[in-house]
């Protein structure tokens, strides 16, 4: 496994050597299995390996060049979905009994576009059921390590995906972000991560966990493929109601921009709320801006503490509704019973694990009469203050930094004591999914283990052009060593 | 609560998730007593409205691939156990 | 007004009534929104509810909500689509998308023929869910052994018509919704179809004693599947109620099943046992705001509604004030559209009650295809009876011939040997029988008007029938000079 291997070149590198001639798509997809077979007795990144259908994939990708077809975007390029976005024919479980073996009879927008863009898709990936958790440890089917330091999670709920990028399998995988669930694996695993403006890709096909909240975003080892990768499942569907009416961002060519005269404000209110390295990354990437030419200012806005309680309300609120189909009538598990009722409770006590359980009861009490107003009614006006917080600093600032995580890669079992420790992982990372707004996080330190950290960008809405920006000129200060891929996954005393 | 959420626990998966919820409700309380007069709700981010399909026929899907997937089938229909009493 | 069945107590009626729209689709989806298909034929992944689909709002649906809005008088307003959430194996997604409290249409009235005017309070848009069949145990839901479902009618658009509690009796509820019926049927917005489900019933009952003012306790009562269903079953709950008064006892505020075969109703949930919805604004559809460009469309829809139907067939019948029997048969004649029927033959110079009668009894016993007769046949087959060309009897087995097979008129009653006798041939037969009959026409020209019938029947025997008796009769009076 070299270096200069060209699945380790790049999305763009990829895309052309596969338009010319020059290299195989049958070749390169043989190579990600290769990595994946290797690494996947120790990481479990993949809940299904979709070979057979990479390979038919790639052979497609090379008769189009052969032909003198445009291949797609994506020509070649081995891909990870999150399994909870719908494949047609391909088990989607959204790591849950509930799902284990169900096939959708339909592609999600997200998938279609992908296929037609010639990426390979090498599998699906593993997450915390139903995306609900931090660390993968809440997937039915064991979690997934963090290839920087196979002790350690990496993050969830996109953990497989992020993990995936990470070990170097795939140069982008896909995910979906809720509460954090792209922005925080990304920040624990050394990627880049992706959560678009709320609108700007289609959920048409992504197994819903809160609705008003859920996004999917892409990961790659750098900005510039997670960019690209974000750029071919962007834009309107008409499958999706509340998909935005407007044309797919072009990105990647403003990239190279760069932050001079940009407005940069430092949200100060997550700094003594997170570990010192997640603290000083965020202050350091604020200096790098600086000296790039952007103007750095702290900014205290108060109203983004708010974020994690309403978040903890809205979304197993949306969640209890969401869940309510997986009752063993139509689809997935069943577990009889006398009458069609016990069977839909046997059926949801034994398909659902105890943190799924644990949302729906609390959104159900959440909606509840009686209950609504003081918690989903209040929860919501919440939410307005934090749109609003954010719209008045927009006023005075481009892009907003701040840490995307709480701490770095933490212990498996670290967090699973209490829920509420595993909850206030996504602190930093709530605020945009309230307002929907776009954030990304970019690697830009390494702590005292060697573990990665990330820093974010937030962006107003539609503000993804200028926040790439900003997180390529950080990629660029960012020491080299505190990205991935890590090829060959470390066990913990390596670290 | 449970019954609601039809989801069928044991005593001691519901006294845990008691536990558990009391110790979250304290942790949004905040929430419930923000002061939020002359706030309005947010349900959604997104100020979009008249968001609408054509009314035209589109192709539904073929009865025996989602009967297959079913948990139980019968006669082109879905099987359940009997559903005892009308909808609430 | 008191009601007969419950002297001394006044019946209070308020009505809900799911309307299913005739859309070419769902709801929220592309497949066949069709009555009658094959189980399960018509589903996809939006209506079947698997995981990761969408809702999409049929723009179609949103103009017939809005045109049985504009009909009713209401309020068109801004309005948004919230969850529903109860587990029921016939809801995909174990909720329902319906509106709640910002519904499309507030606000509105129904006028009644009899002049009583009928408020609405809301019509607001959901959707449908699909049907489940129990089986084993003989069918009866508590002892059904496995239900089968389908989901062909899940995701249907409906239109729920909530009246105000302004009706008085079975008979208003009756006439309520078949004013209704008229209404959506105008709109093009609905079928209409009671007996395919289209239209659906509950009613909200309660009773009072005659003059109070005060709403009684009310029971919700549902499944009521026809005309007929909704007037016995208020008729029976209304008497339920009074006894329960009479003998002491309260009324409970509860949910009831109106039982067609025992002609009762029994007992569903009290209201301590009412669900918890757990509402909350459907966040994967986005508000719906009822723009210029939509509200024109909706209203260039609506066609001519059944009241201003029955004011111009009345103005066509001359005066204003006719007398309840007149008044049935100009309701009869509106539901089965066949007042314009009625209006040409009456500006052909027809006589507007003789145009009614037969349109109301002889076209009405046609059933629907009776509106199919073209107007200027009507016309003429009324003029030749007028006329004295055809019979009563003749002119009956005329029209109903038009109305199976068509064709003209005097064409028809010529096939049907309803031949005009020449004036000289049914002259000289006359006097045949006048010449045969000589001690007979003596008594008659005497004054004995029993014995015009022998004579009559002596020419119909003699002209096999195809003398009108009304030309006979004018006859015999000419010639007794």
């Amino acid at each position: 496994m070299s270096a200069s291997s060209l699945l380790d070149r790049g999305v763009a590198a990829i895309a052309s050597a596969i338009r010319t001639g020059e290299a195989r798509a049958a070749d390169l997809v043989e190579e990600a299995l290769a990595r994946v077979d290797a690494g996947e007795r120790e990481l479990h990144c993949f809940q299904t390996v979709t070979a057979d259908e990479a390979r038919r994939a790639a052979e497609a990708v090379d008769a189009a060049v052969g032909r003198g077809e445009d291949p797609g975007p994506l020509a070649g390029v081995p891909i990870a979905l999150k399994d909870n976005m719908c494949t047609r024919g391909t088990v989607t479980t959204c790591s849950s009994k509930i799902l284990e073996n169900w096939i959708p009879p339909y592609d999600g927008t997200v998938v279609a576009r992908l296929r037609s863009a010639g990426a390979l898709i090498v599998g699906k990936t593993n997450l915390d059921e139903f995306a609900m958790g931090s660390s993968t440890e809440n997937s039915a089917f064991g979690p997934t390590r963090n290839p920087w330091d196979t002790s350690r999670v990496p993050g969830g709920s996109s953990g497989g995906s992020s993990a995936a990028v990470a070990a170097g399998y795939v140069p982008v995988s896909f995910g979906s972000d809720t509460g954090g669930s792209i922005r925080q694996p990304a920040s624990l695993c050394g990627v880049v991560g992706i959560k678009p403006t709320y609108g700007r890709v289609s959920r048409y096909g992504l197994i819903a966990f809160a609705s008003s909240l859920d996004q999917i975003g892409s990961f790659g080892v750098t900005v510039a493929d997670a960019t690209t990768a974000f750029e071919a499942i962007a834009g309107h569907d008409p499958h999706d109601s509340t998909s935005i009416n407007l044309p797919a961002p072009s990105l990647a060519a403003t990239l190279g921009e760069g932050v001079d005269g940009l407005r940069v404000g430092l949200i100060e209110d997550f700094l003594d709320q997170v570990a010192p390295a997640c603290a000083a990354a965020s202050s350091a990437a604020a200096e790098a801006l600086e000296s790039s030419g952007a103007k750095c200012e702290s900014v205290s806005i108060p109203e983004m503490l708010l974020g994690l309680p309403a978040y903890y309300i809205i979304a197993p609120a949306e969640a209890s509704s969401n869940l309510a189909r997986y009752d063993g009538v139509r689809y997935g598990l069943r577990v009889d019973g006398p009458d069609a009722e016990a069977m839909n409770g046997r059926t949801r006590a034994a398909g659902f694990g105890p943190e799924v359980r644990r949302r729906i009861m609390i959104g159900t009490y959440a909606l509840s009469a009686g209950y609504y107003d003081a918690y989903y009614g209040q929860a919501q006006k919440a939410r307005t203050l934090t749109i609003r917080a954010f719209d008045s600093a927009y006023e005075r600032f481009d892009v907003l930094l701040a840490p995307t995580t709480p701490s770095p890669a933490f212990k498996f079992g670290e967090k699973t004591k209490n829920p509420i420790d595993m909850y206030l992982s996504d602190l930093c990372t709530i605020p945009s999914n309230l307002s929907g707004h776009p954030a990304v996080s970019v690697p830009f330190a390494l702590d005292e283990n060697g573990l990665p950290v990330g820093v974010q960008v937030l962006a107003p809405a539609l503000g993804e052009s200028v926040m790439l920006r900003v997180a390529a000129v950080l990629e660029a200060a960012a020491p080299g060593d505190c990205r991935g891929p890590v090829l060959g996954p470390r066990s913990s005393t390596h670290a | 609560m449970a019954r609601l959420a039809r989801l069928d626990l044991t005593d001691d998966e519901l006294a845990a998730l008691k536990d558990e919820l009391s110790d979250l409700l304290d942790h949004v309380d905040r929430i419930r007593r923000l002061e939020t007069h002359d706030v309005p709700p947010t349900a959604h981010p997104l100020p979009l409205t008249n968001v609408f399909r054509p009314d035209e026929v589109a192709e539904s899907l073929e009865r025996d691939e989602v009967l297959a997937a079913a948990p139980a089938s019968e006669n082109g229909r879905f099987l359940v156990p009997p559903v005892l009493g009308e909808a609430p | 007004m008191p009601d007969r069945a419950t002297p001394g107590y006044e019946t209070v009626v308020g009505l809900e009534v799911h309307c299913e729209l005739s859309t070419r689709t769902k709801l929220f989806c592309g497949c066949a929104n069709e009555f009658g298909a094959e189980p399960n034929t018509n589903i996809c992944p939006v209506c079947l509810g698997l995981p990761g689909s969408l809702p999409v709002l049929n723009e179609k649906a949103v103009e017939f909500a809005m045109r049985i809005g504009e009909a009713l008088h209401c309020e068109i307003l801004p309005s948004i689509f919230h969850r529903k959430n109860y587990f029921y194996p016939d809801m995909p997604k174990d909720y329902q998308v319906s509106q709640y409290d910002e519904p499309i249409n507030v606000g509105g009235h129904l006028e009644l023929p009899d002049g009583t005017v009928v408020g609405i309070v809301r019509a607001h848009m959901e959707e449908d869910t699909g049907k489940t069949t129990h089986v084993g145990g003989g069918g009866r839901i508590h002892e059904a052994e496995q239900s089968l479902v389908d989901y062909n009618r899940a995701g249907v658009p409906l239109v729920e018509i909530v009246s105000a509690p302004d009706i008085r009796s079975a008979e208003q509820a009756r006439a309520y919704v078949s004013e209704l019926r008229g209404i959506l049927v105008a709109t093009r917005a609905s079928d209409g179809r009671m007996e395919e489900g289209s239209l659906r019933v509950d009613a909200n009952i309660s009773v009072r004693p005659a003059g109070s003012s005060d709403y009684g306790t009310r029971c919700e009562v549902k499944n009521l599947n026809s005309l007929r269903s909704l007037g016995r079953a208020i008729d029976y709950e209304a008497r339920r109620q009074v006894e329960l008064l009479e003998s002491g006892e309260a009324v409970r505020q509860e949910t009831r099943h109106w039982d067609e075969s025992a002609s009762v109703t029994h007992m569903l949930r009290s209201k301590e046992e009412a669900y918890d919805y757990r509402y909350f604004p459907e966040p994967d559809l986005v508000p719906l705001v009822p723009e210029n460009e939509l509200r024109r469309r909706a209203s260039a829809g609506i066609g001519v509604l059944p009241a201003e139907r029955r004011s111009h067939l009345v103005s066509v019948l001359g005066g204003r004030d006719h007398a309840a029997p007149v008044m049935d048969q100009v309701q009869t004649v509106l539901e089965l559209s066949l007042d314009g029927l009625v209006a040409s033959a009456v500006h052909a110079g027809a006589d507007p009650k003789h145009a009614l009668n037969r349109a109301a009894n002889e076209l009405a016993a046609q059933g629907e295809k009776a509106a199919t007769l073209a107007p200027e046949s009507f016309a003429a087959l009324l003029s030749l009876e007028a006329s004295g060309a055809l019979s009563a009897t003749q002119a009956k087995a005329v029209l109903a011939e038009l109305v199976s097979s068509g064709g003209e008129p005097s064409v028809v009653a010529r096939k049907l040997g309803f031949e005009q006798l020449a004036d000289d041939e049914l002259s000289s037969v006359i006097d045949a029988v006048i010449a045969g009959h000589p001690e007979e026409w003596e008594r008659y020209a005497d004054g004995d008007k029993k014995v015009a019938g022998f004579l009559m029947g002596e020419v119909m025997k003699a002209t096999r029938g195809r003398a009108n008796g009304k030309v006979v009769a004018q006859a015999f009076t000419a010639r007794l000079g």
